[in-house]
């Protein structure tokens, strides 16, 4: 799950991470007044969305007199912001964070995440702050300094000092670098995240460590037991169809393509996506019925793949294993009866009652393409929205 | 012979009283010897109990004790799964199998590291897995044993249905298996593919190895690496999601392209490049595996 960086940040300086002081505004008039409240003369007017790379598409104005905060605020919000990471449709920007002005000596880099390899915690620092961490990563890697961190001996401050160090903190500033770890490791095992970057944090001109920006997501596997963060989310940032899936208790990612696939189990799903891709077609989705789907929960993934007005064919591949092809197929024929369905159909079954499953589907008088193989399923799939175009 | 699991084997079910527990070891139970294999149960309220005439123990060593069983399977639910895999842990199973999906990261992390420091020589698979099964022996998860045949083909796979898929492929084709083993897609586990693969080498029953990977992750890279140097059976490979986008979770919590790492092209290159035979058809993976022997 994600949140804003506002949100981030209050989390963060619950723990003891310096930030500027902010206001998160929701219209420019707000943001007028938090600007007020803040005082000073510089003023930072960032536009919160969940997508990063904000300041590449216009999202993020420094600005040096209320007037300009309360004009620029009107400018970004409502404005579909473009950045690399939010696709080219952009996201709708509805709320802002107005903060003071920071005066910068150094930019750097510092980041959390679970190692899978090591199953440990990885503290990342770097010298290049303010980049996009990867370009750093392919570019000089030399330049990223990492600390695996046992959750059972926790984050120690001599490491923490050392790290302050190699990526280039001023002799004065050493300690609070490490401060600033160690809150920030803090954060990351009380919260159950599963990344945290601050990029760029800085050294202000008095030698002061803080976090410019603030980047959190977290483990959905943890999110029974941390309902402050729950309430954070921000509905208006993620994807409606993927919302509706989830529901329903669907696995649902939309994609750029136009055949939507149904199928049971994540690996076979993404197993799917591939076969069609291979055979030239392209997926319009991702989706995971699970292991224990009903005709309802089938009829709600039809509904879902439907809602998409690039849709041109669907795709089912079952392997019935405890889900029998039967109930899957009932599913699919109650489903294409309610949705009146126009695509054409492509099922490929296996497994548990695949004849049962068959009959049903022939039997429905449905214009339902059969067929026993997924490549010879995929293929017949493409084929279909060929003949569409 | 096998590599785990056979039917000599003795099973513990943690969690045996929750619904799928209860259907799982039910079907479980059911296949090949089963019957033999299921001894006992685990649930600290219902201890005196039993299920089916399976015996409910109030701990885990209680129940290897009364019953020799060292090998336990876990469907205790998320927020409690982590602490019942310890406690097998600390019975000192020999293996424990962990089919419940959604434990918090950080639970596993802490649960790995608990394992390392007391140096324990119980293996740990899963979590987020369907099991592990020995065809005609004994089956333990959530699979579904009837497209399984006893064989020499060992299968290693990360995901469920995929696993299934290749396991039919191979049935279909009269060539049965040695063992199946779903290590499960979390981002924190257990045994990974490298071990199941050392497994499968040294056993005098298995000629080659179906290896299905999927995004995320370096385990995939790592296990070919290994092959390279050390593998002296044929190993047929896919990994799933050439077409996943990165950042977006494919259903599994660890099946995520992220900083740049865990592509499936990627792995495929590192996997074709270590001598494992790889194909970008799902469709193929038996007729591949086929072709090397």
């Amino acid at each position: 799950m994600k949140i804003h960086e506002y949100q981030a940040k209050e989390i963060l300086r619950a723990h003891g991470v310096k930030t500027p002081r902010g206001i998160p505004c929701f219209s420019d008039e707000d943001a007028e007044a938090a600007a007020k409240l803040l005082g000073g003369k510089v003023w930072v007017v960032k536009a919160q969305i969940h997508a990063g790379g904000r300041g590449k598409g216009g999202g993020v104005k420094v600005v040096q007199s209320i007037e300009e905060v309360k004009s620029t605020a009107s400018t970004i919000l409502g404005m579909q912001l473009v950045t690399p990471q939010t696709g080219p449709g952009g996201q709708l920007v509805k709320r802002l964070l107005v903060e003071e002005g920071a005066q910068i000596q150094k930019e750097l880099y510092v980041g959390m995440v679970v190692d899978r390899e090591s199953q440990t915690l990885c503290l990342m620092a770097s010298s290049e702050g303010g980049m996009d961490i990867e370009e750093v990563a392919s570019i000089s890697p030399e330049k990223i300094h990492k600390l695996f961190i046992d959750p059972r001996l926790g984050l120690n401050r001599d490491s923490a000092i050392e790290l302050s160090d190699k990526i280039g903190l001023p002799e004065e500033s050493l300690t609070k670098g490490a401060d600033l770890f160690e809150s920030l490791y803090q954060t990351f095992v009380t919260t159950d995240a599963s990344l945290v970057e601050i990029n760029p944090m800085i050294v202000t001109r008095d030698g002061d460590v803080l976090a410019l920006d603030a980047k959190m997501n977290f483990d959905t596997n943890a999110l029974f037991r941390q309902s402050k963060i729950v309430s954070m989310r921000d509905l208006d940032e993620e994807d409606p169809a993927e919302i509706e899936a989830s529901k329903s208790d669907l696995s649902y990612i939309s994609l750029d393509g136009d055949i939507g696939c149904l199928v049971n189990g994540a690996g076979l799903a993404m197993a799917t996506m591939d076969v069609i891709k291979l055979f030239g077609g392209e997926p319009a989705n991702f989706l995971d019925v699970g292991g224990g789907a009903t005709t309802e929960k089938v009829t709600e993934a039809f509904k879902i793949m439907l809602s998409n007005p690039n849709l041109k064919a669907i795709f089912v591949n079952i392997f019935g294993g405890i889900m029998r092809c039967d109930v899957i197929a009932t599913g699919v024929v109650e489903a294409a009866k309610q949705v009146d369905l126009k695509v054409p159909l492509v099922v490929r079954m296996k497994g548990t009652n695949e004849d049962l499953g068959k009959t049903i589907l022939i039997e429905s008088g449905l214009p339902i393409i059969s067929s026993d193989n997924m490549a010879d399923a995929a293929q017949r799939v493409v084929e279909a929205t060929r003949g569409s175009r | 012979m096998s590599i785990l699991i056979n039917k000599h084997t003795r099973v513990i079910t943690q969690g045996i009283t929750g619904k799928t527990g209860r259907f799982h070891t039910q079907t479980s139970r059911d296949y090949a010897n089963g019957k033999n294999c299921y001894v006992a149960g685990v649930n600290p309220k219902r201890a005196g109990e039993n299920f089916e005439g399976i015996p409910i123990y109030g701990a885990v060593a209680e129940a290897k004790e009364q019953t020799g069983a060292t090998v336990s399977v876990v469907y205790v639910p998320p927020a409690g799964a982590a602490k019942a895999i310890l406690e097998a842990v600390e019975a000192e199973l020999d293996l424990v199998i962990c089919i419940t999906e959604g434990i918090p990261v950080k639970d596993m992390i802490d649960l790995r590291h608990a394992m390392r420091e007391r140096n324990t020589r119980t293996l740990l698979l899963g979590p987020n897995c369907p099991g592990v099964i020995t065809p005609e022996e004994l089956k333990i998860g959530i699979m579904p044993g009837h497209i399984h045949k006893q064989g020499r083909i060992g299968v290693v796979s990360r995901s469920g249905t995929l696993t299934y898929e290749a396991v039919a492929q191979l049935t279909e084709l009269g060539l049965g298996q040695s063992t199946a083993v779903g290590i499960g897609g979390d981002p924190v586990n257990g045994i990974k593919h490298i071990d199941v693969l050392k497994l499968f080498n040294d056993d005098p029953d298995t000629d080659a190895v179906v290896m299905i990977g999927e995004i995320g992750g370096t385990d995939e890279e790592i296990a070919a690496r290994w092959v390279k140097e050390h593998m002296t059976k044929p190993v047929a490979g896919f990994i799933a999601g050439v077409t996943a986008p990165p950042g977006k979770r494919m259903g599994h919590a660890g099946a995520i392209i992220s900083g740049g790492q865990g592509t499936a092209d990627e792995k495929l290159e590192i996997m074709d490049a270590s001598g494992i035979a790889v194909t970008r058809d799902p469709s193929k993976m038996g007729s591949l595996l086929q072709s090397l022997i």
